[in-house]
């Protein structure tokens, strides 16, 4: 990977680091204050696994309270600090510094109320975004925002990053699913926002904090909405023979009216990849495959079904099936959901990019990368939460050999500006970081970032709260911005990434 | 005063001390004078929700009227990108066109300022996050604005989001601008994700006088997974004829017995599915032991209408609250204003619009205490022109406020911004 330019290490800091760790642990329990070598170095990464790096120390408070006074220790001491959740994060968010304090929320792992009523659950941030769903299931509700990696991914982690998943167009983001929570600010001032009730007054501190990546507060408590379960949910399974046959009649199901709850793409390397992989059942002649998700009351899901396969079939699709059972509609799943692992088993080394573009122009898109992957002579296979222009493509290549990674690189880099040039965004769902913090220029300008830097000086004046992440250093675009993973040694390798 | 910016780009200024600026470098221009000679200055659009919050104490003002306009309209996108002060009513025209809507639903406040519809513009409505009574279903303004452009209070010309729904690229500032009434910067442009408008909608009136049972209702539609996209609770209360506009005057329906207390549950999709959920919902909520009515389409809609545009209120000289709660501690605050104040509920069960006459001013306090102590939120929207004691307009804590001060001067550093309109020293 490109190197890494980090903030400066503040020499001071760690010259008194005995200092630091006797003060911490007056402020906690001593145990839960972790300085020696082997006990930090499971956190000297998140699930960006290429860039590791070794905390000062690493502290897990138990209560708001701790948090509070270990920021304010290390406010008023000018040391920096890392907030981590479950660390399954894309984009090196929670990647440490040598001379910052890792501030785990690992201990915060309880759900704190659920509350049927006002349909909602007030949680600690270490909760697990599926321990939600399992909490309120047995009433038939659930969580809507579904990252792939929702088994071990954090509700704090959820909140900072704005997760997604495959169900956003219909259901949104996090920041569209949570009614409250309560911050620590730098300074030690724990602020509540929000709370039971729909929407809050004043300035919306909970949507600027949402996706903020750690940057402006430490969460340690979230009121989320849960949502009823629909009455029915049915899929359907379409293979096309054309790029462009495919990618119109995606649009066209959004430009019909039609909101499916879900709605995936895969290209024919990811159709041959995770049918090998998973034995999905997948129409390998397929030059695209669409999987189209439906939702509502009996009458409804089918009336749109209908809708869907007579766009599919206007578009000339090569195959349709729609799901009969819960267990069919599942298996059309089972290979989307082992993308990432397939890709996993035909390469040493793939990379993972995260882009959003403009639904209409996805099968623009998947020729230019077809094209680019010819031109850097890297296979490369796609998938596309299509239903809202989310787009993972996954560079195979072999890390071992050094051209062949810095093609990579540019070829990654081309594609994240094919999808500002096409009216799109560098990140999607997995979060700016360290990863693509360069490539913020392509596309806001001094002035946007400014804006920004603005803000976050006037909630950390001293900088203290994960610096080095979200903005430029360099203020320059640099070849940067995907998932390495290498011969399968990803953090976290069994989660399925989609 | 503004000599210099006049004559450099030929902004007019009108007698009233008003500048109209015609795109987004003259606002910048005149907001860097502005940001020069520390002078304040009031921001305001089509003027029809400019009676809410506090008075901003500004010699001059900075309409941004003439930025208006749909810059793109991308139906197969869902969004519409318009120039900050395009009439709603404008974008709502272009997105019929394609069958599509502003989900959030619009609260008209037209009828409370002059006794006919004007919903304003898209910066205006965007700047007080009032979502009408679809929210509970699809969430609020905030929810659906993607990106926009404008002008700090340094007068930078800045952007933020997008037109992609999935961004996680940098802050949202889209958040934070919605419900800023015009504190942080000066709006020019507004990216809005749209919807395909529902086919069709029926509402269910159920009758009914005893609080509990309606409570009880709000809490199994807001469980129910028939997909229920309205739901409002109208008293017929309290009898005083003090109150100029009754509701039978308003809700004049032939399937509507307007002179009740009533529900109206509304259910939205094509026939087939309306006639699913109104069959669910029967069943669900035991709706065969009440006296119910059905409103189809063609007085649905215009129900639905007359919820939003507050016209129960029309032209009040009372005191106008509105009030936020967790749905469950609804009936506290019922218990509170019941036979006594005009109001009614919406956003099943957690939406008050209540009314308080002028010589009850100090009432406002009272029923604001109950409303904090149930963890909601109480904003004046109108005052009586008796109103003449201390109280804050929006519901505020000292640490939220002094974040707020913190955000404003990220934003606004000098204050330039409808200074005070939402808190002292914000």
């Amino acid at each position: 990977m490109s190197e890494l330019v980090l903030p400066k290490i503040d020499e001071a800091t760690i010259s008194k680091k005995e200092y630091i760790f006797k003060n911490l642990s007056k402020i906690i329990n001593p145990e839960n204050v972790l300085t020696h070598k082997d006990e930090i170095k499971p956190y000297e990464t998140d699930a960006l696994a290429a860039y590791t790096q070794t905390p000062l120390a690493v502290v897990m408070p138990e209560n708001t309270s701790e948090v509070s006074n270990i920021l304010k220790f290390c406010h008023k001491e000018n040391v920096k600090v890392v907030p981590r959740g479950a660390g399954t994060g894309l984009s090196g968010g929670a990647l440490p510094l040598n001379d910052a304090v890792l501030l785990s929320l690992g201990k915060f792992n309880k759900i704190l109320e659920i509350d049927f009523e006002n349909k909602c659950v007030v949680t600690q941030p270490g909760v697990t975004n599926l321990g939600i769903t399992d909490a309120v299931k047995h009433k038939g509700f659930y969580y809507a925002p579904d990252p792939s990696s929702q088994l071990a991914c954090s509700i704090g982690g959820n909140v900072a990053e704005n997760s997604g998943g495959v169900h956003s167009l219909k259901y949104g983001t996090t920041t569209n699913n949570i009614l409250g929570v309560e911050i620590v600010m730098m300074d030690g001032t724990i602020c509540r926002v929000g709370g039971k009730t729909l929407d809050q007054e004043g300035y919306d501190l909970m949507g600027l904090i949402c996706g903020s990546e750690g940057l402006l507060g430490v969460i340690t408590e979230a009121t989320v909405k849960i949502l009823k379960n629909p009455q029915v949910v049915k899929a359907a399974l379409i293979g096309f023979p054309t790029i462009e046959e495919g990618g119109n009649a995606a649009s066209e199901i959004i430009s019909s009216g039609i909101v499916p709850a879900g709605m995936e793409i895969m290209d024919k390397a990811l159709i041959e990849a995770t049918d090998n992989f998973s034995k999905a059942g997948y129409p390998r002649d397929a030059e695209l495959l669409l999987i189209v998700e439906l939702d509502g009351t009996v009458s409804e899901v089918d009336e749109l079904l209908n809708q869907v396969s007579n766009i599919c079939k206007k578009n000339n699709c090569s195959s349709l099936k729609l799901s009969k059972n819960e267990k069919e509609r599942l298996s059309f799943w089972a290979g989307r959901k082992a993308a990432f692992p397939a890709c996993g088993a035909m390469a040493p080394d793939y990379y993972c990019m995260d882009g959003s573009i403009p639904r209409g122009k996805l099968a623009e898109a998947l020729l230019e990368i077809k094209n680019l992957s010819k031109k850097y002579n890297l296979p490369v296979a796609n998938c596309f939460h299509a239903g809202d222009g989310n787009l993972h493509p996954l560079i195979m290549f072999d890390g071992s050999n050094k051209e062949e990674l810095k093609r990579t690189e540019e070829f990654g880099a081309e594609i994240l500006k094919t999808c500002v040039r096409l009216g799109g965004v560098i990140t999607g769902e997995h979060g700016v970081g360290v990863e693509k913090r360069e490539l913020m220029c392509e596309m806001f300008n001094d002035k946007d970032i400014q804006q920004q830097l603005d803000i976050k000086k006037s909630l950390d004046e001293k900088n203290l709260l994960n610096p080095g992440k979200v903005y430029p250093i360099l203020r320059k675009c640099a070849e940067e911005g995907r998932v390495h993973v290498h011969r399968g040694e990803e953090k976290f390798p069994d989660l399925p990434r989609f | 005063m503004f000599t210099e910016v006049k004559k450099n780009s030929q902004i007019f200024q009108d007698s009233d001390k008003t500048y109209y600026p015609e795109d987004e470098v003259q606002v910048s221009n005149i907001v860097k004078e502005l940001y020069d000679k520390n002078s304040p200055i009031e921001l305001v659009g089509t003027n029809t929700k400019n009676f809410i919050g506090n008075k901003t104490q500004c010699a001059e003002r900075l309409s941004l009227s003439k930025i208006s306009g749909i810059v793109e309209y991308l139906p197969e996108e869902l969004y519409i990108k318009v120039k900050g002060n395009t009439p709603l009513e404008i974008v709502e025209k272009e997105l019929e066109k394609n069958n599509q809507e502003l989900a959030f639903e619009i609260v008209d406040f037209g009828f409370i300022k002059d006794g006919k519809s004007n919903k304003g513009t898209v910066a205006g409505y965007l700047s007080c996050n009032f979502a009408g009574s679809r929210r509970f279903k699809v969430g609020s303004v905030r929810d659906h604005i993607l990106g926009f452009r404008g002008v700090n209070g340094k007068g930078d010309i800045i952007k933020s989001g997008g037109t992609v729904v999935k961004n996680v690229t940098g802050y949202d500032l889209s958040k934070l601008i919605a419900g800023a009434f015009g504190t942080l910067v000066a709006l020019t442009e507004v990216t809005l994700k749209v919807l395909p408008k529902q086919k069709s909608c029926s509402t269910i009136v159920v009758y009914t006088e005893e609080k509990k049972l309606v409570n009880k209702l709000f809490e199994k539609i807001s469980s129910s997974s028939s997909d229920v996209s309205g739901a409002v609770f109208i008293p017929e209360e309290p009898k005083n004829e003090r109150y100029q506009y009754n509701k039978e005057r308003v809700f004049k329906f032939n399937d509507l017995i307007s002179n009740k207390s009533f529900l109206g549950i509304r259910v939205e999709g094509d026939k087939v599915s309306i006639n699913e959920k109104i069959k669910a919902l029967n069943q669900e909520l035991e709706l065969d032991k009440l006296t119910t009515t059905i409103l189809d389409v063609h007085q649905s809609i215009p129900f639905w209408k007359k919820v939003n545009s507050l016209e129960i209120f029309n032209q009040t000289n009372n005191n106008l609250l509105r009030i936020v709660v967790p749905p469950s501690s609804s009936i506290k605050l019922i218990q509170n204003i019941e036979n006594k104040f005009k109001y009614y509920i919406d956003w099943c069960g957690s939406l008050f619009w209540v009314e308080i006459p002028s010589t009850k001013n100090d009432k406002i306090k009272e029923i604001k205490k109950i409303t904090q102590e149930i963890g909601g939120y109480l904003t004046i929207i109108k005052k009586s022109e008796e109103f003449d004691f201390e109280e804050t307009i929006f519901t505020v804590n000292e640490t939220r406020l002094l974040i707020s001060e913190k955000i404003k001067k990220g934003f606004d550093p000098k204050r330039i911004f409808n200074p005070g309109k939402m808190y002292r020293g914000v």
